[in-house]
């Protein structure tokens, strides 16, 4: 349902999917995974203390963002999903040992400031990639996408599965909720933790019927074990090349970074 | 596992096709012990539209179960007694084209609908028949041509309103070319104009139609012949509207009509 309202806003967006049409949303979903792996893998190489070559994947990576034609805000608003990071990432400064160093009367550890500052960069940045991809990538490409890569097809199946189910368990759940609070229900919000476990409990079997409910489903239209595929089209070189843009650009970062340590 | 019985004496006219769904002496009971089938018989002829009634826990859908073989000693469970399809015995040597031929229409459509696009769901059953490509993509938007829903193809189902669904779930079944077609409640939870929308293609299909139904005016106005099933068994076939307009029988097994509905007085139905 609130997938179809916002539908009909302006920066429409179905689920995490933001609907434009843009060079980035017109590539493979393979190339795009491959492409964020490439693109992590990088960062994650990138040496602690660099922080130019941490500014320039950001740069690249906000460039992406622009051309994919994803408001920066809304790109902004998901990277909640950081946030236990971030957690981590702060208080490494405070419990880290070796030699210390006074920030606004605080007293820091050299180390933990370098090494809290450095998951904070890596991860910031695989969160954004993370983000591009699924603002670009409808879910059911990303599993054709999945599929291409060689994923084991149960695996494919299990996904393709979650991503037609979410909204109907979330539905089930919602449902749960209004019937619970129509009967007067207000427990405060331990008492809403606890109805929401109890709750789990019989949302558990009723997806367990409905899945065999589906599986008779499958069945009678001749299942035999396996799943049709999924992808079909195939991929141009030019979108070859497009898709490597950003993770050999980052990897040309890396050198010059890797090359500059060297020549110390 | 089919009783070593000779197949039914064939009528003089040799050249009289088989008949859609012909069940004999069909008992069941779900592993628990809990019988629901008793011995049931029942023939329909290649193009007929039967509604199949009667009260909650009648055994209609377990019957239904039995069509495609997906319930019943033929697929390894407990039970007797002998279903064919078109003249094709179902075992389990048949399962994939006794499936071919039965398209069964689940009552809740997000039951039916599993894969991440209407076009991907309509597909699945034609790409079990070995379909691929072009020729899978002609299959399905001829199917949901049928149902009006071609404009959908690429939708992923939860965007669609229910009584859409629904279309896109007789759909699934249609893309495998089905001769007969067995529908769960197909009414249910559906708003007056869906229900109407969904008569009209219903009678515009030209395959043999079984309709599990509560809705009785609904039973009456796509169906001439109505079975009236009972504890596992079938216990009255005839002509809906003389069957409907049977107060005693109908009161024996829990069916009512709605208020003011007077099954004698409607116009206009199927001979």
């Amino acid at each position: 349902m609130a997938a179809r309202e916002s539908r009909n806003r302006a920066s429409a967006t179905d689920g995490l999917v933001v609907l434009a049409d843009s060079p980035v949303h017109r590539l493979p979903a393979h190339g795009k995974v491959l492409a964020l792996l490439g693109f992590v893998l990088v960062a994650v190489a990138t040496p602690a203390g660099t922080w130019w070559a941490f500014g320039t994947y950001a740069v690249l990576l906000v460039a992406t963002l622009l051309v994919a034609r994803v408001p920066l805000g809304l790109a902004g608003r998901r990277m909640v999903v950081e946030l236990p990071f971030v957690v981590f990432a702060l208080l490494m400064p405070f419990v880290a040992t070796g030699p210390r160093v006074e920030v606004l009367g605080l007293s820091l550890s050299r180390e933990g400031l370098l090494g809290g500052g450095t998951l904070l960069a890596k991860a910031t940045l695989g969160v954004v990639a993370a983000i591009v991809l699924a603002a670009t990538t409808a879910p059911r490409d990303l599993l054709a996408g999945l599929e291409r890569l060689r994923l084991p097809a149960v695996l494919v199946a299990i996904l393709s599965f979650m991503v037609r189910y979410v909204s109907v368990v979330s539905g089930d759940l919602q449902r749960m909720r209004v019937a619970r609070e129509s009967r007067g229900y207000s427990g405060g919000r331990v008492g809403h933790l606890k109805a929401v476990a109890a709750g789990a409990g019989s949302l558990f079997v009723r997806s367990y019927e409905r899945g065999e409910r589906v599986h008779l489903a499958m069945l009678a239209r001749g299942y035999d074990g396996r799943m049709p595929t999924l992808s079909s089209d195939s991929t141009s070189a030019a979108q070859v090349v497009r898709c490597a843009v950003l993770p050999v650009a980052a990897l040309a970062v890396l050198l010059v970074a890797r090359f500059r340590l060297g020549a110390r | 596992m089919s009783p070593g019985r000779s197949a039914p004496a064939r009528s003089e006219t040799t050249t009289e096709p088989a008949p859609a769904i012909a069940a004999e002496r069909l008992a069941f009971a779900y592993p628990d012990g809990r019988q629901t089938l008793f011995g049931v018989d029942l023939t329909i002829a290649a193009g007929e539209r039967v509604a199949l009634l009667g009260p909650n826990g009648a055994g209609k859908t377990t019957f239904v179960l039995h069509l495609n073989g997906i319930l019943g000693a033929v697929t390894g469970g407990t039970g007797s007694g002998a279903v064919r399809i078109g003249g094709l015995p179902v075992e389990r040597a048949n399962l994939q084209e006794v499936r071919r031929r039965v398209g069964l229409v689940f009552q809740d459509p997000d039951d039916q609908l599993f894969m991440p696009t209407v076009a991907d769901d309509v597909g699945f059953g034609p790409a079990n028949l070995g379909l691929r490509g072009d020729e899978l993509r002609a299959r399905v938007l001829e199917a949901l041509d049928q149902v009006g829903m071609a404009q959908f193809v690429d939708r992923p189902p939860h965007h669609l309103s229910f009584g859409q669904r629904r279309r896109v779930a007789v759909a699934t079944v249609l893309a495998m070319r089905p001769q007969v077609l067995v529908l769960d409640e197909p009414s249910s939870n559906l708003d007056p104009a869906s229900r109407r929308e969904l008569a009209d293609i219903l009678t515009g299909l030209d395959v043999t139609v079984l309709m599990v139904t509560h809705d009785l005016p609904y039973a009456l106005q796509l169906c001439s012949r109505a079975v009236l099933m009972d504890e596992g068994r079938i216990v009255a076939d005839g002509a809906t509207r003389e069957l409907l307009a049977d107060r005693e029988l109908m009161d024996a097994h829990r069916l009512e009509l709605p208020y003011g509905f007077d099954p004698l007085s409607v116009p206009g139905l199927p001979s």
